[in-house]
């Protein structure tokens, strides 16, 4: 069977072309990039030229670039040395529909006596920036907004926000790993201080983060150890890694207009598909405001894990904000924010495309999903066939 | 992803008595669509009181759509006075077990049944006995307590794997905290039969094996028992746990704790370099 994976948000596969480039670095140039011979320093000077190809990427300098082990590291550490740059401030402003990278750290400062404010958002995911706004104090040491929503897609006008907090001198960081390699970003013109990125969200291998800080920022690190990353991230360098970080943003910056284009189409095509075939079903989040690769659709009266270990049948891969799929009682956190009723979040299902997509497959699964979301409604108490009507918007 | 048993899919995939029986003897209707899951289950019952014929209809996970279907098959055929003896480790045993997470789709099989054979028996349906502890999925003092006798539940956790309460706000932590310790010190009998030093260390050995390598082994650490003198329990550490920093809370927070409750509530564990 086939695999048809629509689950991008979560982990992409690593390019072919990444691949490639990254390989010869687990066997025959394996050495130290910090090392003084030259068996380690050629390792040393393509690393060097990663960083440079990722900074390219980002419209910023080399000397901005900092490689880390994820996107959860890279929002850690942005947090964590506004604190401890700013030692008075006590206080943190984010939103209610974070990542866990950046909402548990949040609860974990809130537990340690920091005050932290989550701006709350409207029913199609747009933060409050009026709220956001009124939030921001002398006491603030860092704003961090995501830029676009992991499982609903929905863009925050961060460079906004950004500005907002430029202007009363407040740091600003943004997660943006949902966003770099689908939307341009160029930190050149950007008023964002710090942004987070996660290699294995774009075709990079698994363990490879970056943080941009931008020059001028004070710094405090995170990972405490050796001279590496100008001695702001010390261990020694994941060189595949890093080199693969490298690779995947050349090629995102080649495949930006597909994924603007043919992707946003694939997307758009197995979106209206649903709604019109499957009847009381909804897209959470706003649909024009959204990255080009997400859809996130609630069904009514059926539950999300049943409908992906039934799409897995067919080899469909995809998430759910559902409770049960999470092993929590609850539903998703960012669905609730919104105000997406129960009867829907438990439904949810977010389909993230890539550009490894195909016409075919979301054909297929526009045949499979209104078929499986039947038969659950059959076994539904909660569901009379032909009495409810469509709520889709 | 949840490891499920292969009986666990195939009754979902492939659910048996699936509906609503016409003219039913017995009715229940358990859960709510806010709590994401919800079971009907509509029963016939005949002169003799067997149940001839099951239905159900389930909102939920794949182990709640199997747990109802499991329930379906169990009861048919059964008079009402067995049938009523089913317990939810019936219904999880006879899909090859559930997630630990998934308990409570065992328990909700469980309630709906007791509902159904209460209709069937013409008792008016009560309001919930009780009082209400978790507000967020609105369970009682009473559920908890019967889940924490009936499946020797031992941690907050367990109780939120079996009955779902705690699994919102985490207001009521405290009040379940107390209803197992209530129940803990009423169960525990007042004066424990002393154990031979060989039963000691053989009870020793296999609540290591059976409780708590599994969790070590999960973050790659394990513990090797050295010897049992009197009461103190000398362990040496393996693995991860040998070079974590962290080991010593977890002898003293997690194997001591476990050993304590599960052997012999004087002894200590202490780490020797072995």
């Amino acid at each position: 069977m086939k695999t048809i994976y629509l689950d991008n948000n979560a982990t992409t596969q690593v390019a072919p072309e990444v691949l490639e480039e990254i390989l010869p670095y687990f066997h025959d140039l394996y050495g130290n990039p910090s090392s003084a011979h030259s068996f380690g320093g050629q390792v040393g000077k393509k690393i060097r030229e990663s960083r440079e190809q990722v900074a390219a990427f980002l419209g910023a300098e080399p000397e901005e670039i900092i490689f880390t082990s994820c996107g959860s590291e890279s929002d850690n550490t942005a947090v964590m040395s506004a604190l401890a740059t700013q030692g008075g401030k006590r206080h943190v402003v984010t939103s209610r529909v974070e990542h866990p990278a950046i909402k548990s750290l949040g609860a974990h400062l809130a537990n340690r006596g920091y005050r932290v404010t989550e701006i709350p958002v409207s029913g199609d995911g747009h933060l409050d920036m009026d709220r956001y706004e009124k939030s921001l104090t002398p006491d603030t040491a860092i704003v961090s907004l995501m830029w676009a929503n992991n499982e609903t897609g929905v863009l925050f006008p961060v460079e906004k926000a950004a500005i907002l907090a430029r202007q009363r001198g407040l740091l600003f960081h943004t997660d943006a790993v949902q966003v770099v390699g689908k939307m341009p970003v160029d930190m050149k013109k950007s008023p964002i201080d710090m942004l987070s990125l996660s290699g294995h969200k774009i075709h990079a291998p698994k363990g490879i983060g970056v943080l941009y800080v931008r020059r001028g920022t004070k710094f405090s690190p995170f990972l405490i150890g050796g001279h590496q990353e100008r001695g702001r991230r010390g261990g020694t360098e994941n060189t595949a890694g890093i080199i693969g970080m490298g690779k995947t943003c050349e090629l995102a910056a080649l495949r930006m207009e597909d994924e603007n284009t043919r992707v946003k189409g694939l997307r758009d095509k197995l979106e209206e598909g649903i709604l019109s075939k499957v009847p009381s079903c909804r897209v959470n989040g706003d649909r024009l405001n959204r990255i080009p690769n997400t859809t996130n659709i609630s069904f009514e009266s059926v539950e999300g894990e049943a409908i992906l270990l039934m799409m897995d049948e067919f080899g469909i891969c995809a998430s759910s904000g559902s409770a049960c799929t999470s092993g929590s009682l609850q539903p998703s956190h960012v669905l609730r924010a919104m105000g997406v009723p129960f009867t829907m979040a438990h439904g949810s299902i977010r389909f993230s495309l890539s550009v490894y997509n195909t016409e075919e497959e979301i054909d297929l699964v526009l045949e499979k999903v209104p078929e499986i979301i039947e038969r659950l409604r059959s076994f539904s108490p909660y569901w009379k066939a032909g009495e409810r009507v469509c709520a889709s918007v | 992803m949840w490891e499920y048993t292969k009986k666990v899919k195939e009754h979902f995939l492939n659910p048996r008595n699936v509906g609503e029986l016409e003219d039913p003897d017995g009715v229940a209707e358990v859960g709510s669509m806010a709590c994401g899951d919800a079971l009907k289950l509509t029963i016939k019952v005949d002169e003799g009181g067997k149940i001839t014929d099951a239905k159900f209809q389930t909102f939920g996970c794949a182990s709640a759509i199997a747990s109802a279907s499991a329930l379906t098959e169990m009861i048919k055929g059964k008079t009402i006075k067995e049938a009523e003896k089913l317990t939810n480790q019936d219904i999880a045993a006879f899909l090859g077990g559930l997630p630990k997470e998934k308990m409570h789709c065992s328990v909700l099989g469980r309630q709906a049944l007791e509902k159904a054979i209460a209709n069937y028996r013409g008792i008016p349906q009560k309001e919930e006995e009780g009082k209400i502890v978790c507000e967020c999925f609105g369970v009682t003092d009473q559920e908890i307590e019967r889940a924490i006798r009936e499946n020797n539940l031992t941690t907050v956790e367990e109780v939120t794997n079996y009955t779902k309460a705690g699994g919102g706000c985490e207001n009521c932590h405290d009040s379940i905290r107390e209803i197992i310790e209530r129940l803990r010190t009423e169960k525990r009998p007042v004066t424990k039969p002393r154990l031979s030093n060989i039963q000691k260390i053989k009870m020793i050995e296999e609540t290591i094996d059976r409780e708590i390598r599994p969790s070590l082994k999960h973050d790659g650490g394990d513990i090797e028992l050295i010897d049992v003198i009197g009461d103190r329990v000398l362990v040496a550490t393996r693995g991860t746990c040998a070079v974590c920093t962290a080991s010593e809370q977890t002898l003293k927070n997690f194997v001591e704790i476990k050993l304590k409750e599960l052997v012999w509530p004087d002894l200590v564990v202490e780490e020797v370099a072995a």
